[in-house]
């Protein structure tokens, strides 16, 4: 197994590790922002990319919701699904466009389930990507709140609660 | 089911309101230009059904265009389903859709995320999937209940649609499947269409759990069955078409079956499927999906008791002939 596989079922470790990386950016913020974050662009980009892409198989979608799907990258389902698995999904759990690969939500509901409360946020109904983020740093854009971009007809819906299934 | 606004007003809407067993099915995809070829295959279907749900292209093979079936159903008199999916259409081909096909006469929209490309003869293509299932289903909903687009512009009239959704009780996760469900209703769902079922325990577990979220009082559940033609069809339909999970006791038991008596053994045992799951509470009718075989539906339907339908006469109220009035003469 490798040493990524290993981390990602290890879901609670990666999520201390999310927490601390975000900790530590919050209180660089002020710094990061008199240096404009439009600069630092490039370096962030590159950093996310080298960091997450062999840990998660991240797409750089720059809004990331790793902990609301149980540390696994929603991007890497061949439909981009956000909010849960399709249909398609065979007997065996893997992905019904990649027969290969296990499917990406039966990982994320396994994970969740081992991240405590946190782990409720599966539930959540997630928002459209926001498309033009697309190759940009999702640090970057959770400091700067460029990823809490919601259409305007979806606002009044935004904020619904955790689904109840308890 | 306690009081709910009436969405829509739809046929499909109005029997289940009623408490009446709802009774849908599809219509096979269509590879012609002809009207008259979505009329032939129509009308045994409109017998029985409340309402006939259009695929959109389904399997990723190219099909006449679902919404101009649905046109074409609609001008006759006969009720659609829109199955709306979001692999070939971004939000905004989306959203000017439902604005036309409510303009068109359709009131019932089913909100689908869509086989794979990879599924049909052209995979070279790009898939869309901007969208997922349920962001589409809130999306259409936010033009229905707040009359505005997802930008927010105003929309002036607003499409009175009666929302769908799609739910496979026996795809794994099998724990997730409930909750999932229960995702589509927070996002809009008004009624429910499964995969098909041919695992009924299967089916009585998932229903147990959504009765106990409550899930059977918001939204309606229609359960998809449909007859195997031979066992040779139903090894290869669990073994090729996503999603669909046959036991291999149903399997075994066709391949008893005298090859001549097949087909018949499969009719029998989808009338059987039906009568099941009409008994299991919460379950608000069926969606009759015989690819290819829709000159079967009357008769299971009136072997499941399902009959009579409706009084109405059934025959298309004039066939339009959307620039096809001189074919072949």
């Amino acid at each position: 197994m490798s040493s990524a596989r290993w981390l990602q079922d290890r879901p609670g470790v990666l999520d201390a590790a999310y927490r601390a990386t975000h900790t530590v950016l919050q209180s660089v913020e002020p710094l990061l922002r008199r240096l404009g974050f439009e600069r630092l662009g490039g370096l962030f980009e590159t950093g996310e990319r080298w960091s997450k892409g062999p840990l998660f198989d991240c797409q750089m979608c720059g809004q990331c919701i790793l902990h609301s799907t149980g540390m696994t990258c929603p991007m890497t389902c061949p439909k981009n699904l956000r909010n849960g698995p399709c249909g398609g999904v065979r007997a065996n759990g893997h992905c019904e466009v990649k027969p290969e690969m296990p499917c990406v939500w039966v990982l994320a509901w396994e994970r969740a389930a081992k991240m405590g409360d946190h782990g409720n946020e599966i539930h959540l109904i997630q928002p459209p990507v926001d498309r033009r983020l697309q190759d940009t740093s999702s640090w970057l854009n959770t400091l700067s709140e460029r990823d809490q971009f919601r259409p305007a007809g979806w606002i009044s819906v935004d904020d619904i609660g955790v689904v109840q299934h308890g | 089911m306690g009081e709910r606004p009436m969405r829509a007003g739809s046929r499909l809407e109005r029997v289940l309101c009623s408490g009446r067993f709802a009774v849908t099915a599809e219509l096979a995809p269509l590879d012609t230009s002809d009207p008259d070829a979505v009329f032939d295959r129509a009308i045994v279907l409109a017998e029985v059904a409340d309402a006939i749900n259009v695929t959109d292209s389904s399997g990723a093979h190219v099909h006449m265009s679902c919404l101009a079936v649905c046109s074409l159903l609609t001008h006759s008199d006969y009720e659609p389903v829109f199955q709306m999916q979001c692999r070939d259409r971004n939000r905004i081909a989306q959203q000017a859709d439902l604005l036309g096909a409510a303009a068109l006469g359709v009131k019932n929209v089913l909100c689908l995320t869509g086989d794979g490309i990879q599924a049909g003869d052209q995979p070279e293509a790009k898939p869309v999937f901007d969208l997922d299932s349920i962001q589409l289903l809130r999306m259409a909903r936010i033009l229905r209940d707040e009359s505005r687009f997802l930008s927010g512009r105003k929309i002036d009239v607003p499409p009175r649609l009666f929302l769908g959704a799609a739910s496979n009780p026996f795809a794994p996760p099998h724990a997730w499947r409930p909750a999932r469900l229960a995702k589509k209703v927070e996002a809009g769902a008004d009624f429910i269409q499964t995969q098909y079922c041919f695992d009924v325990p299967r089916l009585q577990e998932f229903m147990a759990r959504v009765r106990d979220m409550g899930l059977h009082e918001q939204v309606y559940i229609l359960i998809g069955v449909g007859p195997l033609r031979s066992a040779g069809a139903a090894e290869w339909m669990g073994n090729n078409v996503p999603g669909v999970y046959i036991p291999s006791e149903i399997i075994e038991r066709l391949r008893k079956t005298p090859k001549a008596d097949q087909r018949e053994e499969g009719m029998a045992i989808c009338v059987e499927i039906i009568q099941q799951v009409r008994e299991i509470e919460g379950v608000h009718g069926v969606h009759v999906m015989a690819y290819r075989q829709e000159e079967m539906v009357a008769e299971i339907i009136h072997r499941a008791g399902l009959f009579p339908r409706r009084a109405k006469s059934t025959s298309p109220v004039h066939r339009p002939h959307f620039g096809m009035a001189e074919k072949g003469e």
